[in-house]
């Protein structure tokens, strides 16, 4: 089979999906971590992965840019799909993919380099064409903080605060054109403000982007977030061992306000975590 | 339990089945020990001065024929002088007031630059396949342990395998090298590989896993992670360990001996199949002359050396200060510490 392609233009039935799981099962060596999970991730909306730590959140959020490849050791059974292709598959090129699915982590890690090339090396290294100029005060507009480091782009990205240094990462992220932008507890880093500022961001890239985002805070995931995973540790009767189920998953208002599974309810409500 | 109580040692045992504090020897031992650290210190220091001294005296009092005695501490000083610059233009000869390290200096030049050219790359490459593109494996753990390993094997063996492999290419007469500057390169490039690979494989455990994820997470090959990432954070370890590995080849002779290093050489080396010398090889046959004059020769070639070992380990050392300093890696400690 030859490499496929993986733009969106070719997008098949699933057209408002853009990121699907099917029975999926991760294991770290041999204990489970994720059990059965399905879900699908729709276009251009916000959806919110929340659970009690330990549940399997960030091992999720991690198959779908295939991060997993970089921990030795862990296996993945099931599917998953990005519009029709099969990310599993072993013609998939990991860097396309990557590319088309960017991720923004919990920490802020802004490269060692300036905010300018912060920016621009992400472009640069996947052959980007255009006007690198023009593409890093696109991208720094974008993220909201053009503003704040117009004047010393030369500077390094690590010395902005923790919130700039944050939106920056998303700015780098959307200098190489992703079409979704994964999230691993991007603002618990960061104080309420650069949280706000963070959170309105995302309601802006909504239009653009497909957004996942991993949060501990529920009221975050009820603020921001249109749909709502909420996973859970579910005993595993093979295992005799705790893994990461998906209690509920649906539109972020009927889950907060009316939840189908007790167990969602009963960690929404502060019961369990 | 009152102030005065406790400082009634005698009572505490009494009033405290649990604990013996045994106060009386904690307070022997605890000095004790200090001393013990302090002396460990002092002794190194007290040898390297003797060593340093014993040099330095018998440059400044040269021995045997032709010796003067009874001047001026100035005037001996400005011989000294004359006398290292001497030995760095002169080539070798019969007279001891005649020769000089000159194609000893330039053949260890020419090891420095090849052994740079060849034990740099192949160590950092090596390095970097351990790190970042294999995982946790018993192969790895056993190269791991034969890289620990090969950095403690005494470097005549070494030698003895150059011999055999570079300069005797294993018997093969198209292979064999023979004594060249290149055999003896190659030779110290293996003696000192294992310390350029475990330098760098510090310095690259040293970079922070995130900076790997950011860069992957945005589409880059290992690659364009490792050239444009990895390598320039390292860099100011893997200088270090470089630079300290090269001057231990700079230094060594034992395993040039094996290597044709030649006692006495009057031509100075043009190229790298050229026959050589090196300097600490040319003291040594120096320091073994009987002619007591020779000894004079032989410190100020330890002198001349010295001067360049000292001169590159202090440069890795200021390599090494200056980047602890430098704002880019402060700040990648400040938010590891936030974080
Ligand atoms: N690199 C790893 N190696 C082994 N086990 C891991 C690794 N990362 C996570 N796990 C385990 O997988 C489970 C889920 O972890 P994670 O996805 O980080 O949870 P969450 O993000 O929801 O807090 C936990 O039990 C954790 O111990
Ligand atoms: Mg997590």
């Amino acid at each position: 089979m030859a490499s496929p392609d993986l733009s969106p233009a070719n997008s098949g039935p699933h057209s408002n999906t853009v990121l699907r799981t099917e029975s999926l099962s991760v294991f770290y060596g041999d204990s489970q971590a994720l059990s059965d999970i399905t879900i699908a991730i729709p276009q251009n909306q916000i959806t919110a992965l929340i659970g009690p730590s330990g549940c399997g959140k960030s091992t999720l959020l991690r198959c779908f840019n295939r991060m997993n490849d970089l921990i030795a050791g862990l296996r993945i059974e099931g599917q998953i799909w990005f519009h029709e292709h099969d990310l599993m598959d072993s013609a998939v090129d990991v860097v396309a993919v990557r590319r088309r699915i960017g991720m923004v982590f919990q920490k802020p890690n802004p490269f060692p380099k300036s905010i300018y090339n912060n920016i621009a090396w992400g472009a640069k290294i996947n052959g980007f064409l255009g006007d690198m100029d023009e593409l890093v005060e696109r991208c720094l507009r974008r993220a909201a903080l053009w503003d704040e480091v117009k004047d010393k782009l030369d500077k390094s990205g690590e010395q902005l605060s923790g919130g700039q240094q944050q939106r920056l990462c998303i700015a780098r992220t959307l200098a190489v054109e992703p079409e979704v932008i994964l999230m691993d507890e991007p603002c618990s880093a960061l104080d309420p403000i650069s949280t706000a500022a963070v959170e309105d961001l995302m309601e802006d890239l909504k239009a653009d982007y497909t957004i996942v985002i991993v949060t501990h805070n529920m009221q975050q995931a009820r603020r921001v977030s249109d749909m709502t995973a909420c996973l859970m540790l579910d005993a595993n009767v093979s295992q005799g061992r705790r893994v990461g189920v998906v209690a509920e998953f649906s539109p972020t208002d009927k889950l907060f306000t009316n939840p189908t599974d007790p167990r969602t309810e009963a960690y929404i409500t502060g019961r369990i975590g | 339990m009152s102030v005065k109580s406790l400082n009634k040692p005698a009572n505490w045992s009494s009033a405290d089945p649990h604990f013996r504090p045994n106060r009386r020897r904690r307070a022997i031992m605890d000095p004790l020990f200090r001393w013990v650290c302090f002396f460990a210190t002092f002794l190194g220091v007290v040898f390297l001065g003797t060593v340093l001294g014993a040099v330095f005296l018998r440059v400044l009092y040269p021995a045997g024929a032709g010796a003067k005695s009874g001047i001026p501490l100035g005037e001996r000083f400005s011989d000294a002088c004359a006398l290292l610059r001497r030995l760095v233009v002169n080539k070798p000869g019969i007279e001891a007031s005649e020769v000089g390290y000159r194609v000893g200096l330039v053949g260890s030049a020419w090891l420095l630059l090849f052994v740079i050219l060849i034990a740099v790359p192949v160590g950092v490459g090596a390095a970097l396949y351990l790190e970042e593109y294999t995982g946790k494996s018993r192969w790895k753990t056993l190269v791991q342990t034969n890289i620990a390993n090969l950095a403690g094997v005494p470097s005549i063996v070494y030698g003895l395998l150059g011999l055999t492999l570079f300069q005797r290419g294993l018997g093969f007469k198209s292979l064999a090298l023979g004594p060249c500057v290149l055999a003896g390169s190659l030779t110290l490039s293996l003696l000192i590989l294992p310390v350029i690979v475990i330098a760098t494989q510090e310095a690259l455990r040293a970079v922070p896993q995130s900076l790997r994820l950011a860069a992957l997470a945005l589409g880059a090959t290992r690659w364009q992670m490792i050239r444009d990432h990895l390598l320039p954070t390292a860099a100011p370890g893997i200088l270090t360990g470089t630079i300290l590995g090269v001057s231990r080849a700079i230094g060594e002779t034992a395993p040039l001996l094996m290597v044709g290093a030649a006692a006495s050489l009057l031509k100075v080396t043009r190229g790298p199949l050229d026959r050589y010398t090196a300097l600490p090889v040319e003291i040594f046959y120096n320091a073994k002359e009987p002619d007591e004059s020779f000894s004079t020769v032989a410190a100020g070639g330890i002198l001349l050396l010295l001067c360049l070992l000292l001169t590159m380990n202090f440069f890795a050392i200021w390599i090494r200060q200056r980047t602890s300093k430098r704002p880019g890696l402060a700040g990648s400690m400040r938010t590891k510490r936030g974080g």
